[in-house]
């Protein structure tokens, strides 16, 4: 019999509707598979193995041959800043240990009622603040490919399990790079949508006005297949977008004629040699099947991190004020107001957390808004206008997704602006709000390299139906499961 | 008489009566028990998202179109960020640069002088959760948090510095508390917080001369109090001026039990709240279509409608003015008005004795015990000479104990006035063969007995008797 953790969702998906195997041996084969590689990466914050179970039973019993709900008896995780009413929600924060939403989000009640099998939650930067998975409260996750490196963050407990075997497929969050870029360090597929595509209901908010969940998966299909399950409007989310999601991502595109520009400013911000490369040999691959590649002008591109970094903080500084010690969480005591609201949020919050707490407080500030949240706010405008004009040129957009393969754990601690860098390619398009991917494009150094496509605004279809071709004209990505 | 020139300037909240929140789905009802009107989204948990009330939106376009603003097409959600117990998340979603509607005005009368107050601007919010610092056990240690409140929504009206005198302040709330009222956006409940006003006050040498610091005043609970605080407020500041000294510019909080205004914080305490705007909103658009159809919803205003009760139906100002308070109370009278054809002798009733009953029994125009329909059929009996005033006023208390319509009352206590000539004038015969001393008495002209007589006739008649057909046969029989 096959190794079931080394299939494809879509795989599975088909062998459970031909009964090759029920949702119950898949379920059992991943939490073997837990089991003997956890200890080594820590992807999980919570496992929730019996339930797990039950749910993959009461997919087998009502099993319709062929007539399933797509994700039914699918072994998933989930971030654990996506709120589930029947298992902690932390996010990765000492000042959320144990707490347990009354509440699931949107994209849990959508999963839950198609019968996916959630494993648990997985591990993460202290609410999403982090770029290696080193700024969680609960200990590292490390990368499957290289336990001495890092898996990329935020959301690299779900890299590190989808990359593992430990899940079929996961979700995770997306503010500034955090699903794109862990999707590349792991050699995942991992899919940010455009901003209002998937309700962010039940997501702790980091940044609103950039926060967006998506997939992290092995292959664009199984990315699809997880992306089309939960997003759509939703009531509960008045940022949704009101037009329905894409329909026909089944439909075949070749990449003959399709255009892909890349900005020839990507050069000037820091590319490590061997990532340029492998990119390169990417896009040569594509114009022989007959994609066109144009360098394009994407200008303000290198003021994108540093307005990243006012805006983003300025709206944490807003959403983390509701950890203050009095309704939920951690709670110190004291002996006076201001002693409660400090002391709560002194030991609840890890040291990236309160960085940001203060610079976002700073930039907001009277004196200081103008040059710092306003400024930031038209830098905004102009990416969102620098990419309106080159989507006016080409289709797609295509640069690195990180600049560097997986670091080793503990390299960047210390030096967070180099932390930040990680995200220099990511960020503008979060900026933007476009939806972009993540795929594997190659190895250098012994480590996989992801290429990040870019859509214009709400043509995530067309971002999908573009990664599977570009995936398929790539030679196929070495097996990521060890 | 002061040297000084009062300027002062008034920023109300009014709590909008939806039925449910503006944010969530929460009811938004008054009184009930602590933290039972909460979800996800009101208490601020982690990950929750706001979603505007339509219904909320349509309150304060009425609002606004009411009180003659520009409403903006777009504007925008901002937070306003501060840290309190009873503020769940730490923000409040409110409107800042780009409120949804600015400018208007509201016309109103000072001792029938009419006045205008312009309008700065009028912005969506919500509100923020209770702080119970009593009525518990331990609440000497421990404050208690009712989240309920939270998330009601509020529009914040801000006039423009144009008031002149607390008189002014207090004559510009009370029209203001009848157009909300009138509307219906607002129940314009002072004590249940539905309406909240802060005033600031500064004073100035003459018109051409700059304005002095201000101060801005809050806790104003009450109408009253805003005038008495503003009173207060002005002898503090003359003496500061008087004496050469400067005003700091302050918040201070109004103690209503000693009358007096006291420093809450000063200018440098004064907090940023590092507006920003709300991400998880979009921005609020308003159609013009909307507004059309919002528009032609208004009822007839407090001050187009004092005019008419003045001008068509002959009501005296005072009258005018206390009926046109309160949008229950001039839709009350107005019915009555309809039934009866009197229109004074209905405001007279719903002034007097129905407002008296209201009083007494604690409740508000809108549960009144007596229908207004109810009413008016019984000042048309009363008008009719049916039954006469004062056993009309009997069978008023017998409506609003036992609910029921005048006729039945009346025909089932047989209290029908006794119109039947011959029927009193036999009554009348024996009043004068029983006091055969007052009778002399008329007749050597001291006519004042006559009203003795009367009274032993109504007597007699247990009230019954037609008073002005009685006065006239008794006269009559005194002659013969």
């Amino acid at each position: 019999m096959t190794d079931l953790t080394s299939l494809s969702l879509t795989a599975m998906r088909t062998g459970l509707d031909a009964g090759e195997f029920s949702a119950r041996d898949l379920t059992s084969a991943h939490l073997e598979r837990i089991a003997a590689r956890e200890d080594d990466l820590h992807a999980f914050l919570h496992l929730d193995s019996e339930r797990a179970m039950a749910t993959a039973g009461r997919c087998d019993e009502t099993r319709v041959p062929g007539g399933s709900a797509p994700l039914s008896g699918l072994p998933l995780v989930l971030k654990d800043n996506i709120s589930t009413s029947d298992m902690p929600t932390t996010c990765g924060s000492r000042f959320l240990a144990g707490y347990i939403p009354p509440y699931n989000a949107t994209v849990v009640r959508r999963l839950r009622r198609q019968g996916a099998v959630i494993l648990g939650k997985t591990n993460m930067d202290e609410f999403g603040m982090g770029s290696s998975c080193e700024n969680s409260a609960y200990g590292p996750t490390r990368n499957p490919l290289d336990l001495a490196r890092v898996p990329g963050g935020s959301s690299g407990g779900s890299a590190a399990a989808v990359a593992a075997g430990a899940a079929g497929g996961g979700f995770g969050s997306d503010t500034g790079g955090s699903i794109r870029q862990p999707a590349s360090l792991c050699g995942l597929v991992g899919i940010k949508p455009t901003w209002g595509r998937v309700s962010r209901y039940g997501l702790v908010a980091f940044a609103s006005s950039l926060d967006q969940i998506g997939p992290l998966a092995r292959n664009v299909d199984d990315a699809a297949l997880l992306l089309s399950a939960v997003w759509g409007p939703d009531e509960k989310d008045a940022t949704c977008l009101r037009t329905p999601p894409p329909d026909d991502l089944d439909h075949l595109v070749s990449l003959a004629g399709l255009r892909l520009g890349v900005p020839r400013q990507v050069t000037d911000l820091g590319v490590d040699p061997e990532v340029s490369q492998r990119v390169n040999e990417a896009l040569a691959a594509c114009a022989q099947a007959g994609a066109l590649i144009t360098e394009i002008d994407l200008p303000h591109l290198d003021l994108a991190l540093p307005a990243y970094y006012v805006i983003a903080t300025a709206e944490a500084s807003a959403n983390l004020a509701r950890f203050d010690g009095v309704r939920f969480g951690a709670r110190a005591t004291a002996t006076d107001l201001t002693a409660l609201y400090e002391e709560s949020r002194a030991a609840g919050f890890g040291p990236e957390v309160r960085r940001r707490i203060l610079l976002g407080t700073f930039g907001l500030s009277a004196g200081y808004n103008e040059a710092m949240y306003q400024r930031a706010q038209t830098v905004r405008k102009m990416l969102r206008q620098a990419f309106a004009t080159a989507f006016a040129q080409v289709d797609l957009v295509v640069t690195p997704t990180s600049p560097s393969v997986a670091f080793p754990l503990g390299e960047r601690t210390s030096d967070p602006v180099r932390m930040y860098a990680s995200d220099t390619f990511t960020v503008p398009v979060s900026l933007a709000g476009l939806p972009a991917l993540s795929l594997p494009c190659g190895i250098a150094d012994g480590l996989p390299v992801g290429l990040q496509i870019i859509a214009a605004h709400g043509a995530d279809g067309d971002l999908i139906r573009a990664g599977r071709a570009v995936e398929a004209t790539l030679a196929p990505p070495p097996a990521a499961v060890r | 008489m002061s040297a000084f020139e009062t300027v002062i300037g008034l920023e109300v909240h009014t709590q909008l009566n939806t039925r449910s929140k503006l944010f969530c789905g929460c009811a938004t009802r008054f009184g009930a028990p602590a933290n039972t009107q909460v979800c996800p989204v009101c208490l601020g948990l982690p990950g929750a998202l706001p979603v505007l009330n339509g219904g909320a939106v349509e309150m304060a376009i009425r609002l606004a179109v009411a009180l003659d603003c520009t409403v903006h097409h777009n504007s925008l959600f901002a937070r306003k960020n501060y840290f309190y117990p009873d503020l769940p998340k730490g923000y409040q979603i409110s409107q800042f640069d780009h409120p949804y509607a600015t400018g208007g005005g509201l016309d109103f009368e000072v001792d029938g002088k009419p006045h205008r107050v312009t309008l700065t601007r009028i912005h969506m919010e919500e509100d923020a959760g209770k702080s119970v610092h009593e009525g518990y056990p331990d609440s000497d240690r421990s404050t208690y948090l009712d989240f309920n409140r939270a998330g009601t929504p509020l529009c914040e009206i801000v006039t423009e510095p144009e008031l002149s005198s607390p008189a002014e302040a207090y004559a510009f709330l009370v029209r203001l508390k009848a157009v909300v009222t009138c509307l219906g956006v607002c129940d314009g409940n002072m004590e249940q917080g539905s309406l909240r006003c802060d005033a600031n006050i500064s004073l100035r040498r003459g018109a051409s001369e700059p304005l002095g610091d201000r101060t801005e005043l809050k806790n104003l609970n009450s109408f009253r109090n805003v005038q008495r605080a503003l009173e207060y407020e002005i002898a503090r500041q003359t003496e500061i001026l008087g004496e050469g000294g400067r005003v700091e510019q302050e918040t201070r909080l109004y103690d209503a039990d000693r009358g007096e205004t006291r420093t809450m914080r000063s200018k440098e305490d004064s907090p940023d709240y590092r507006y920003f705007p709300e991400p998880d909103l979009p921005p609020l658009a308003i159609s013009e279509e909307e507004l059309t159809r919002l528009r032609a919803t208004l009822p007839e205003l407090p001050t187009a409608r004092r005019r008419r009760y003045l001008d068509e139906m002959g009501l005296a100002a005072a009258a005018a003015d206390y009926l046109v308070l309160d949008g229950d109370v001039a839709a009350y009278f107005e019915k009555v008005a309809a039934r009866c054809q009197d229109p004074q002798v209905a405001a007279n009733w719903v002034m007097g004795d129905l407002t008296r009953l209201l009083n007494d029994r604690h409740l508000s125009m809108a549960d009144a015990p007596v229908p207004a329909e109810d009413l008016g059929d019984l000042l048309k009996e009363i008008a009719a000479g049916a039954i006469s005033g004062k056993i009309g006023k009997e069978v008023f208390q017998v409506m609003a104990a036992e609910g029921r319509p005048p006729g039945e009352i009346i025909a089932e206590r047989g209290l029908a006035q006794i119109s039947d000539e011959g029927a009193l004038e036999a009554i009348i015969q024996d009043v004068l063969a029983a006091n055969p001393d007052q009778v002399s008495q008329y007749r050597a002209g001291k006519t004042t007995v006559l009203g003795y007589l009367l009274g032993r006739v109504m007597q007699a008649t247990r009230g019954q008797a037609n008073p002005k057909l009685a006065n006239r046969l008794l006269r009559a029989a005194l002659k013969a």
